[in-house]
């Protein structure tokens, strides 16, 4: 059985393939959304949208705008807070956000447009109409921030943390700027108001009546402010919770996988092999090592470390003939040709020990140290007389003892009938140490 | 075997388990009781006064360690063997500092666990090869590391050796032959280790376990 363990939980990556809902698909045929038209318009494709969603001509649409135009700029004014307000339509593309500032310039524009035509004569009436019109473009601004499809498509992009995408967003710095822009405009529009309607006349206005409208402005935003937080703070935490909960998820759908592809499978064949008793050993042996493989070890690719290369090749050596290999590897280091010859020497060495010892297991022991290399193996099987069958055994010339030599290392066997065979290899490893 | 037979205590959590270790050991060991729970095992270790208490490293409510903490204030004479399914580094090293005489993982087989419950009543240390290659790595030559107390801390060559080739799977009595040494030798050398496990300084070993990100 090949049991291949990617060891260690590997976090999951956000699934970007995530579905979204789709709100255009949704939206019942007959009356389209009231958004704006990106395909019918002439200026912002207000008329164009508003038409689609009353079914009217958008001509006709138009020329009641310009007709509304004449009472005191009402047109204008209408025109330009529907295109503040309304989203853009289905391929409603991207614009330049100081293009999106637009629609609230305009409105303030018209308001004070307005108040010019209420109040002719200027004065108190004129400074009001300003400052309506600047309160008018700051929540213009802010209102448009909370826009839910800017939120949806930060979720899109990112559907792990949306608030880490409107942050790393370039969307995002304008979103905090305008907002703060917004409340400014707000609070000296709302100041400015309440100066103005104090019972004396501007002349006489004192710092102290400033400050006291600066304070009257700063408790209304605080009012917005509690009102909003906990809003605020909900959507934070269910974000938070949401994204706990996937981790989670991932981790049990992982760990779900791991005893689909491999325990299941593992008791499978054991039922089947009931009888079999070597086979069961080997199963239940070679699962065993997988799973302590992926709770336990630190990843590390046999082509690349030492240790892992070694764990490696005793595994396969255990799964193939049945036998336990108790490996111990003291220290790493990455593996280069040198290293691989040894790895490939301890693993013949396992291979000789497994056919020819007649024993159940074998130490294998490794250690790496800063400048020599020392690998173990040992059985306490048959053993053999070294000097005897030497000559003819190819294995243990060509695979370990040669296989050494022409890489700069040693192998010794010792083995004594009847106690056993131990095969010490060593590789000094000093000029390979900055490899 | 005509000696007094040795009382042995189960700790772990798993029925099946226990009742599995009893059956292999009662033939050789009285097993005095057994307990599935840490507040259990406490309370039941002080009652029956075991030689060796065989203890599981992972349980759900604060595992071997637990155990092995609140007794060893009260008896210290009590000596346990950790018998865990687990053999992860962080698991042994923080048994043996806790004060185990030994660690040995399930899959042991009957005759080395009564072994290895003779030797520790004896009041001498089990080293499996992996433990020993824990030990080593652990303890492994940093010339720049600063040390508190070398004397403490550090291995002594003789040590080294000894512990090298319990990693190569060789018996107490093979180690004696290979150094020329006695068997009695081998054993307080190992015990030192022990020792020196138990008490060596914080800092090198929770470095030891930050470089394999252990923690």
């Amino acid at each position: 059985m090949e049991v291949t363990v990617s060891g260690g939980l590997t976090r999951g990556r956000p699934c970007a393939g995530r579905d979204t809902i789709d709100h255009v698909s949704t939206s019942v045929p007959e009356t389209p959304r009231l958004t704006r038209s990106r395909s019918d318009r002439l200026v912002a494709g207000v008329a164009g949208g508003i038409a689609a969603h009353v079914r009217l001509s958008p001509t006709l649409v138009r020329i009641i705008f310009l007709l509304l135009l004449p009472l005191n700029g009402l047109g204008a004014l209408l025109y330009a807070v529907f295109w503040a307000v309304l989203p853009a339509g289905e391929d409603g593309g991207r614009r330049r956000p100081s293009i999106r500032l637009v629609p609230f310039v305009l409105a303030g524009l018209a308001l004070m447009a307005v108040s010019i035509l209420i109040n002719r004569d200027g004065g108190i009436g004129m400074t009001v109409g300003w400052l309506v019109a600047l309160v008018a473009v700051g929540a213009g601004i802010i209102w448009h921030q909370a826009d839910p499809d800017r939120r949806q498509r930060w979720t899109d992009a990112s559907p792990n943390a949306p608030w880490l995408a409107a942050l790393s967003d370039g969307d995002r710095r304008m979103y905090v700027l305008r907002f703060i822009g917004g409340g400014v405009l707000v609070a000296v529009g709302m100041i400015g108001v309440i100066v103005i309607y104090s019972p004396k006349t501007i002349g006489a206005i004192s710092w102290g009546d400033l400050w006291i409208a600066v304070a009257f402005a700063l408790v209304a935003l605080a009012g917005v402010g509690l009102v909003a937080a906990p809003l605020l703070w909900r959507m934070l935490t269910a974000l938070r919770a949401e994204r706990e909960g996937r981790i989670r998820e991932q981790e049990r759908a992982e760990l779900a996988a791991m005893v689909h592809d491999q325990v299941l499978h593992t008791l499978a064949l054991i039922q089947r092999n009931a009888a079999d008793q070597a086979a069961v050993t080997r199963l239940a042996r070679g699962q065993e090592r997988s799973l302590r493989t992926w709770l336990y070890q630190p990843t590390g690719s046999p082509t690349e470390h030492f240790a892992a290369a070694l764990q490696a090749a005793a595994a396969e050596v255990e799964d193939t003939y049945g036998i336990v290999v108790e490996a111990v590897v003291v220290g790493d280091r990455k593996v280069d040709e040198r290293v691989a010859a040894m790895v490939a020497a301890a693993r013949e060495a396992l291979v000789n020990a497994a056919r020819h010892a007649q024993v159940k297991s074998v130490s294998l022991y490794a250690e790496a140290e800063p400048t020599m290399l020392s690998v173990f193996v040992r059985d306490r099987g048959t053993g053999f007389d070294p000097t005897a069958v030497e000559e003819r055994r190819h294995g243990v010339r060509g695979s370990i003892i040669g296989r050494m030599a022409r890489h700069g290392g040693q192998a010794e066997i010792r083995s004594t009938v009847g106690e056993g065979t131990e095969v010490r290899l060593s590789l000094s490893v000093t000029s390979l140490k900055e490899e | 075997m005509s000696e007094q037979r040795l009382r042995v205590f189960l700790v772990d959590d798993h029925g099946m388990f226990r009742a599995g270790v009893r059956a292999e050991l009662g033939a050789h060991v009285d097993v005095v009781g057994e307990a599935a729970t840490v507040a259990q095992a406490v309370s039941m270790i002080g009652s029956t006064v075991p030689d060796v208490v065989l203890l599981d490293v992972h349980m759900p409510d604060g595992g071997g360690r637990a155990v092995l903490e609140a007794v060893r204030r009260t008896q210290p004479q009590v000596r346990f063997l950790a018998l865990s399914v687990s053999d992860a580094a962080e698991d042994v090293i923080g048994l043996i500092r806790a004060g185990a005489r030994g660690y040995v993982t399930k899959t042991i087989s009957p005759d080395d666990l009564v072994d290895a419950i003779r030797r520790v009543a004896d009041g001498d240390a089990v080293f499996s090869p992996r433990l020993a290659g824990f030990v080593l790595d652990a303890f492994a030559a940093r010339p720049d590391a600063p040390v508190a107390d070398p004397e403490l801390d550090q291995l002594t060559n003789r040590e080294r050796e000894v512990l090298r080739l319990l990693a190569r799977g060789y018996a107490y009595k093979e180690i004696a032959k290979e150094l020329f040494i006695s068997i009695k030798t081998v054993e307080t050398h190992v015990s030192n280790v022990l020792r020196k496990l138990q008490m060596s300084n914080r800092y090198e070993l929770s470095r030891w376990a930050a470089d394999r990100r252990l923690v």
